[in-house]
């Protein structure tokens, strides 16, 4: 703002302050730039989140929103004036009810929920609801926040924190980093920034495809005091493209020349704060040039069109298999069959986070803190594209404000390194909401069709598969959809005879990369929408004919691996008892022929965890200090999920030692080993391996040394090791021990990478060494005059192999569900037109049921302690399972999610034209 | 760049002569647009003006002063008539934006989804446009002219918004429909008021908000009530013609569907408004 600054008195949570402001400032701002109070966050500055809300003279407001010339004399209160001293009932609720994951809209749930229980101790969950509206959730699935804000003022008899010394295991503490996501405390990428640091704003295309050339800079610099440098593609040291897959690594940094999607980078300017906040970016010299452009698989396949890569012939990026026996004989001979077609569209992460971080050097080293899902691989991107070698990058994960895959490609990593490695000052940015949504990758849309066969008993006899998975402009992790979704698309159902398969095509869309389920979700509305029509013909029982044909131990896959450890047939019973009441009560209430009808619906899941067929380690390395405290070096980034928990946990009870024993080391990549990306589902399996495997070695070490039995008990006790076997007790002081290169007393370093096989040209082997499995159930109501639909309840039951968590499976199982549900009812990313969050939208609190989840234990004979993987599997039946219910309610098959309102009337009004 | 708190009206008059301002009163619709950018316009913030605070009654009219938030509107003590105003209220983005947003903003952003407008024209409102040479008052469907248009001048100041008190009479309801329970712009929204006398509606107002450029009142529809028995609601509402709607295809909805949808709930809007007991409906 160029109005003159003005200096304003006002009280922040009791106290009085004066600040200097310029008058439109945003109170946000006011709040976390200049009185350094982060707690409040920023997520679209547009109040559509909520993530900023604050009290206003006793009012919650977004601050966002808030000019600061306005606040002389008035009292603001922030999360950090919610608790005095000790966190305040409320906060513990929070805690004690798992109602935060990644934190970033924490304090602003607790702001709003603060307000409404100071004037309502006991309220309603409509009340909650009501009063929490305006404050989006993208990890909970908003069922524990209500909850906790609902039972925040009962008291609390038992101590959830306290874990009895091995038994940490399918104990639920509250989560290790909780406390800081209460109070505010916790450092989200855009809570940190160097005094110094200059601040860096990207031109991005307008365009969906155009070659653009870049005018006179040094006349643009000139003529913007404060700008101090703008960069290109020419400046780029390194190799200008990184990618999440090396051999498919194809998209640059800064683009050169010729963008390929609308918001892609193609300069930096780098200047002090306050003229990049001033600066128009309309000002900056660029000439472009429009191309003609596709925005959907088909047209980028027309002959006339070029392909957008050199050797991607027709834009297809590469395309993924699976085949086995005979699907075609299977289908003409099957006793009843069923053919259809599926489309999906762009789905946005929409995190409440968008991307943030700073560089700055540390000696010769770039050291880059931002939010990230994967250190590692973001540390050997940047370094290839700024031309270092990567000991000479470290990265520094600050807490990830939620990822669900999209925190797995570098953003703004490479473009801050270089301004940093370039001007020698530290740089920082920011992205708009805006930005986030242009520029970062998307869940693939896709163009499915299938047909399914089944005998005359009710067996699956075959399947085909064919999708279309609109990759956009460049590869991220659209390898990894065509080759998962083959492998998946059956469905945890025996099919023998098979084919899947699964196409990538570029587009001048956004890069579609990870979106928790990489495919699978789409997948499975095609196959389980078509059970449902299968079981009709077939005048069977929808669940029972699941039951039927579920995989069980001993079955192999579609890529002829055997399986064992298989729960997908316990979740589906353990549905039964719920889907006979849900069908009684649906039918009671159709009985009469209201505008309102009831419909139930359900839906599987099966999902390998890890990378496909390829190498997967992780590395955790623990270690026991002089004073006694054990540091785990736990590089498996907590996005929300809850690993910083769960993998410490698993190295408690393998090792023996207290969980209160142990403190995290996060994943720095200057201090902590590669425990592996984030994504795949993969944490509580291969890094959790991996911590059970250096527990065990670190308990060994202990126990040799102190040359007694693996039946002892490790003790610490004031900066000793105290180990007691039978009458044997042996005091081991550990400052008395000499530390080794690593600085501790004792230390072990183990790595785990899961047992799997390259897939041959029919997709046969064994992609996964883990699968996870789950079936939900749906009941809800549609308003046949309206289209709309409004969820009833979702029975959740999960086979996790063993929760070693249980209060953190549910958040994931909530959270999920709600992703799911807005993936089945309303989100819908148009380029170009949705890049915000009141046109796109996600699920409110007032949009997910009550959800009962249903554990089931099947122990997995490699994970660890029987654990499975499950942060993706449980987003994966929710929308078949609600397409399921909706046909089941009218009878009606809408075949392009999201099934909005409109598209559910108008398949009511062709089906009634159609009869 | 220039910005100006005026405490006095008068003040804020006399700046608004001299060249064309952005005004800022809630903020929350002036921040959204403003993004990330740079200003680029001279804001003058009317938040120091306490002449335009709260809501007060005349002889003639209800008064609401342009400061007044939404919260503001759903705790005042209001006849029946503005049901639908504080229904409408509380379906306005979130808590979050009902305390700060103001009902005069919503009018003056204009948007074609404005929660707002559907019940004031169903209120008769008008607004009071001040300026240096005087005030005039224009009925509000000649205020909004088209989506984000206003007659107001660029040296006026909307100052407050007036319902007749003869327009206040009977029972009101306002029925807004979209994709999510909070945070929602509207697919379509329907508000309406009814006098019955003698077992039969004497005097119907109904508008259909999101459906055309700027909310409309359904007069044929409103023509048709007048003298109808409640029981037979349904079969006018079935049977009018809909003709001053113009809605589009958008991702909230396609126009068929918004049409259909704006017949049904103006019907609830209309059950609503009469205390009709209607079977719970989802979303809407």
């Amino acid at each position: 703002m160029s109005a003159e600054r003005l200096s304003v008195s006002f009280e922040v949570n009791g106290e009085p302050v004066v600040a200097e402001v310029s008058p439109l400032q945003r109170l946000s701002s006011v709040l976390r730039d200049g009185l350094g109070l982060t707690g409040t966050k920023v997520g679209c500055d547009a109040g559509d989140c909520g993530a900023c809300s604050v009290e206003v003279d006793g009012a919650v407001v977004c601050a966002c929103l808030v000019p600061a010339a306005g606040l002389s004399g008035s009292r603001v209160r922030t999360v950090e004036g919610l608790s005095n001293g000790s966190l305040s009932a409320l906060q513990e609720s929070f805690l004690r009810h798992g109602a935060a994951q990644c934190g970033i809209c924490t304090p602003g749930v607790l702001v709003s929920a603060a307000a409404l229980l100071e004037k309502n101790p006991a309220p309603s969950e409509t009340e909650v609801q009501d009063a929490l509206g305006g404050v989006l959730c993208r990890c909970t699935g908003y069922r524990k926040i209500i909850d906790a804000v609902m039972n925040a003022n009962r008291s609390v008899a038992s101590d959830a924190a306290m874990v009895e010394q091995g038994r940490a295991v399918g104990a639920s503490p509250i989560r290790l980093d909780g406390e800081r996501k209460v109070s505010g405390a916790e450092v989200f990428g855009a809570d940190e920034r160097p005094a110094d640091a200059l601040s860096v704003a990207v031109v991005r295309s307008p365009h969906w495809h155009a070659d653009f050339e870049i005018g006179d800079t040094e006349a643009f610099i000139a003529a913007h005091p404060g700008i101090v440098a703008v960069f290109t593609a020419a400046d780029i040291p390194g190799e200008n493209r990184f990618g999440v897959i090396p051999p498919f690594a194809d998209q640059p940094a800064l683009a050169g020349g010729r963008a390929r999607f609308r918001g892609e980078a193609v300069a930096l300017i780098a200047g002090e704060r306050a003229a990049i906040e001033a600066l128009d970016m309309d000002a900056f010299p660029v000439s472009w040039k429009a191309l003609p452009h596709a925005l959907t698989p088909d047209e980028a396949r027309r002959p006339d069109f070029p392909d957008l890569h050199e050797g991607r012939t027709g834009n297809q990026l590469t395309q993924g298999f699976v085949e086995s026996g005979d699907p075609e004989a299977a289908l003409a001979g099957a006793f009843v069959s069923v053919s259809g077609e599926i489309e999906t569209s762009y789905v946005e992460h929409a995190y409440i986070e968008p991307e943030a971080g700073f560089a700055a050097m540390e000696g010769d080293t770039l050291v880059i803190k931002a939010c990230t899902q994967a250190p590692y691989m973001d540390r050997d991107d940047t370094a290839r594209v700024l031309g270092l070698p990567p000991e000479r990058v470290r990265i520094v994960p600050l807490a990830a404000g939620g990822g669900f895959g999209s925190k797995l490609d570098i953003s703004l990593q490479p473009l801050v390194g270089l301004v940093t490695l370039k001007t020698g000052r530290p740089a920082a940015m920011v992205y708009t909401r805006g930005d986030s949504m242009r520029s970062t990758t998307k869940r693939h849309p896709a163009a499915m069709r299938a047909s399914i066969g089944a005998d005359a008993a009710g067996r699956v006899t075959g399947m085909v598969f064919e999708g279309d998975f609109n990759t956009g402009a460049y590869a991220s992790w659209g390898p990894t959809v065509a080759n998962r979704v083959p492998v998946h698309a059956s469905g945890p159902y025996r099919t023998p005879n098979y084919r899947a398969t699964g196409r990538a095509i570029h587009t001048n869309g956004p890069v579609s990369g990870a979106f928790r389920g990489f495919g699978v979700p789409q997948a499975t509305i095609m196959q389980e929408t078509l059970y449902d029509r299968l079981a009709e013909k077939l005048g069977r029982d929808r669940l029972a004919f699941r039951i039927d044909n579920a995989l069980v131990d001993g079955d192999r896959t579609t890529c002829g691996q055997a399986l064992s450890g298989v729960g997908i047939r316990d979740c589906l019973e353990a549905l039964k008892p719920h889907w006979a009441r849900a069908q009684a009560e649906a039918d009671s209430a159709n009985a009469g022929d209201g505008r309102l009808r009831r419909g139930i619906g359900v839906a599987s899941c099966w999902y390998g965890c890890g990378n496909t067929a390829l190498p997967n380690p992780s590395k955790i390395r623990v270690g026991v200090t002089a004073s006694g405290a054990v540091m785990l070096h736990q590089g498996a980034v907590d996005i929300g999920q809850g690993s910083n928990t769960v993998v410490t946990q698993i190295c408690a009870d393998a090792s023996g030692l207290p969980l209160s024993a142990f403190q995290l080391v996060g994943g720095d990549t200057g201090v902590t080993p590669d425990a592996g990306k984030t994504s795949a589902s993969r944490q509580t399996y291969v890094t959790g391996k991996a911590a059970e495997k250096a527990g065990r070695a670190l308990r060994e070490k202990i126990l040799r040394f102190a040359n007694v039995s693996d039946a002892a008990v490790i003790g610490l006790e004031d900066g000793a090791l105290v180990i007691r076997e039978g009458a044997v007790r042996r005091r081991v002081e550990l400052a008395e021990i000499e530390a080794g290169s690593d600085g501790y007393a004792f230390c072990a370093e183990e790595t785990y990478d899961p047992p799997t096989t390259a897939l041959d040209g029919k997709g046969q082997g064994v992609p996964y060494a883990v699968y996870g499995y789950g079936a939900q159930l749906v009941e809800l109501e549609v308003d046949t005059t309206l289209g709309t639909v409004r969820l009833l309840r979702i029975v959740a039951a999960h086979d996790v192999g063993r929760a070693i968590n249980p209060l953190l499976v549910e958040g994931q199982i909530e959270g999920g569900i709600a992703q799911g549900i807005g993936l089945a009812l309303m989100e819908e990313y148009v380029p170009g037109r949705t890049e915000n969050l009141h046109d796109y939208l996600i699920p409110t609190i007032g949009d997910v049921p009550p959800i009962e989840t249903i554990l089931v234990e099947v122990p997995d004979p490699e994970g660890p302690f029987g654990a499975k993987g499950l942060g993706e599997h449980v987003l994966i039946p929710t929308a078949p399972a609600i397409l399921n219910a909706i046909r089941h309610a009218v009878g009606v098959e809408v075949t392009k999610v999201p099934a909005t309102p409109s598209r559910i009337l108008a398949a009511i009004r062709a089906r009634e034209a159609g009869q | 760049m220039d910005y100006a708190r005026p405490t006095e009206l008068e003040e804020a008059l006399g700046l608004l002569c001299s060249r064309r301002w952005t005004i800022l009163a809630g903020g929350t619709d002036f921040y959204p647009a403003l993004g990330a950018g740079p200003l680029k316009s001279d804001v003058l913030d009317i938040n120091g003006l306490s002449a335009l605070e709260g809501i007060h009654e005349t002889a003639t009219h209800i008064v609401i002063g342009a400061r007044t938030s939404w919260s503001a509107v759903i705790d005042a003590p209001l006849p029946p008539g503005f049901d639908m105003l504080k229904l409408a209220a509380r379906e306005v983005g979130s808590v979050q934006i009902q305390n700060a947003g103001t009902v005069a903003g919503n009018l003056c952003n204009a948007s074609p989804a404005a929660d707002g407008v559907p019940p004031l024209l169903a209120l008769d409102a008008e607004v009071e446009l001040r300026s240096a040479e005087g005030v005039r008052y224009l009925p509000l469907a000649a205020f909004i002219l088209g989506n984000r248009k206003t007659a107001r001048a660029p040296n006026e100041l909307l100052t407050a918004i007036r319902v007749p008190r003869a327009s206040a009479r009977g029972n009101s309801g306002f029925v807004k429909l979209g994709a999510r329970r909070y945070l929602v712009i509207s697919i379509a929204m329907a508000a309406a008021r009814v006098v019955i006398d003698g077992g039969r509606i004497a005097e119907a107002a109904v508008s259909v908000g999101s459906c055309s450029a700027v909310a409309q009142r359904l007069s044929g529809l409103e023509a048709q009530l007048k003298g109808a028995r409640v029981a037979d609601i349904r079969s006018a509402v079935a049977s009018c013609d809909l003709s001053e709607l113009s809605p589009i295809d958008d991702v909230r909805g396609t126009a068929a569907y918004r049409l259909e949808a704006a017949r049904e709930i103006t019907a609830r809007a209309l059950e609503r408004a009469l205390g009709v007991a209607a079977e719970r409906g989802a979303m809407a």
